[in-house]
């Protein structure tokens, strides 16, 4: 009986984009250590070999690819075996007043939090690289689905595309057996905000209008996407997953 | 970059505040319309017509507009 986990991950190979830092970093490590054979996947390659120290567990050489582009896509695809599990997780945030958008600024945001992850999965399904049954996960945000910040109106935008496309999809991969779920987290401490735009002072002032008096850990988000990738699970499919300290009952 | 300029690119993120009280030695921390959006709108102008990126903390740290002026003018 010592055993029995329902969530573990064994067998299972598992593609984990924006694994260089943050969330998807969490999810890579916490991943290989229920099992999973893990790829990662990011921009920088220092920081991926960062991540792939931490990992005992790969099924491939981490692969250095910007997934805002088609090309860096195609890198992608054609380096990885088939999956059983992919986890969207590469994200970017830039708090902008509605009044200063502009289409170029709605391009690098879309780029990345909608166009590539959609894109990414079409040419795994297209060239046959997802394994019936599997698992995908998207990393939403509270952002966009249940609620919105000052100058976050087009990352929630970006999230809620993905929310809406997931339920497509979950209903278009069902009969495969592929099931297609997003994780909503609210913040979490991640490097999201280096830049700078918003302060420290400002972040920790936020964290305090959480019921939970804080902001998530990495291995928070993880956790919940580890059971939607397990058969823990499999009975679910087009949901979303809310882990936000209580962020949206006030 | 002149300082004038400057002021009333500044005053142009409020909409409520009487312009005669935007000058260089202005502490705009202290006016009633300062929040979040206008702090951000202030981020994103700069970035619009200076070029330049400015952080949250240098906003917070700048007592006048003319405090604000001189890092700008630092980085362009």
């Amino acid at each position: 009986m010592a055993d029995h986990n329902p969530f573990k991950l064994e067998r299972k190979k598992i593609l984990v984009t924006g694994a260089s830092s943050g969330i998807g970093r969490a999810i890579a490590i916490e991943s290989s250590r229920l099992g999973a054979e893990v790829i990662i996947t990011g921009r920088d390659k220092k920081r991926l070999e960062e991540t792939s120290s931490h990992i005992s567990t790969m099924a491939t050489n981490p692969v250095v690819a910007n997934l805002a582009t088609e090309e860096g896509i195609n890198t992608l695809v054609d380096s990885i075996p088939a999956l059983d599990g992919i986890v969207h997780c590469a994200g970017i945030a830039q708090p902008i007043p509605f009044r200063f958008i502009d289409k170029d600024k709605i391009d690098k945001i879309m780029s990345v939090n909608f166009f590539a992850p959609a894109i990414l999965t079409q040419k795994l399904l297209q060239s046959k690289k997802i394994n019936s049954p599997g698992s995908i996960v998207f990393i939403s945000s509270v952002s966009g689905v249940y609620c919105s910040s000052i100058g976050g109106s087009i990352y929630s935008a970006s999230k809620g595309a993905i929310n809406g496309m997931v339920k497509g999809l979950a209903i278009e991969l069902a009969n495969r057996n592929i099931r297609v779920n997003c994780v909503n987290p609210g913040m979490v401490n991640t490097g999201i905000y280096d830049e700078g735009t918003i302060t420290q002072e400002q972040l920790q002032e936020d964290a305090k209008k959480y019921p939970l008096r804080r902001y998530g850990q990495p291995e928070e988000i993880a956790y919940a996407v580890i059971y939607l990738l397990s058969d823990a699970s499999a009975w679910v499919t087009g949901t979303n997953l809310l882990i936000d300290g209580g962020y949206t009952l006030l | 970059m002149d300082v004038n300029d400057f002021v009333k690119n500044f005053a142009d993120q409020f909409e409520e505040t009487d312009s005669s009280l935007f000058t260089p030695q202005t502490n705009f921390h202290d006016l009633d319309e300062w929040d979040s959006l206008v702090a951000l709108s202030v981020i994103a102008m700069i970035d619009e017509h200076y070029g330049v990126k400015i952080k949250g903390e240098q906003i917070r740290n700048s007592g006048t507009i003319e405090d604000l002026y001189i890092q700008v003018r630092g980085n362009v």
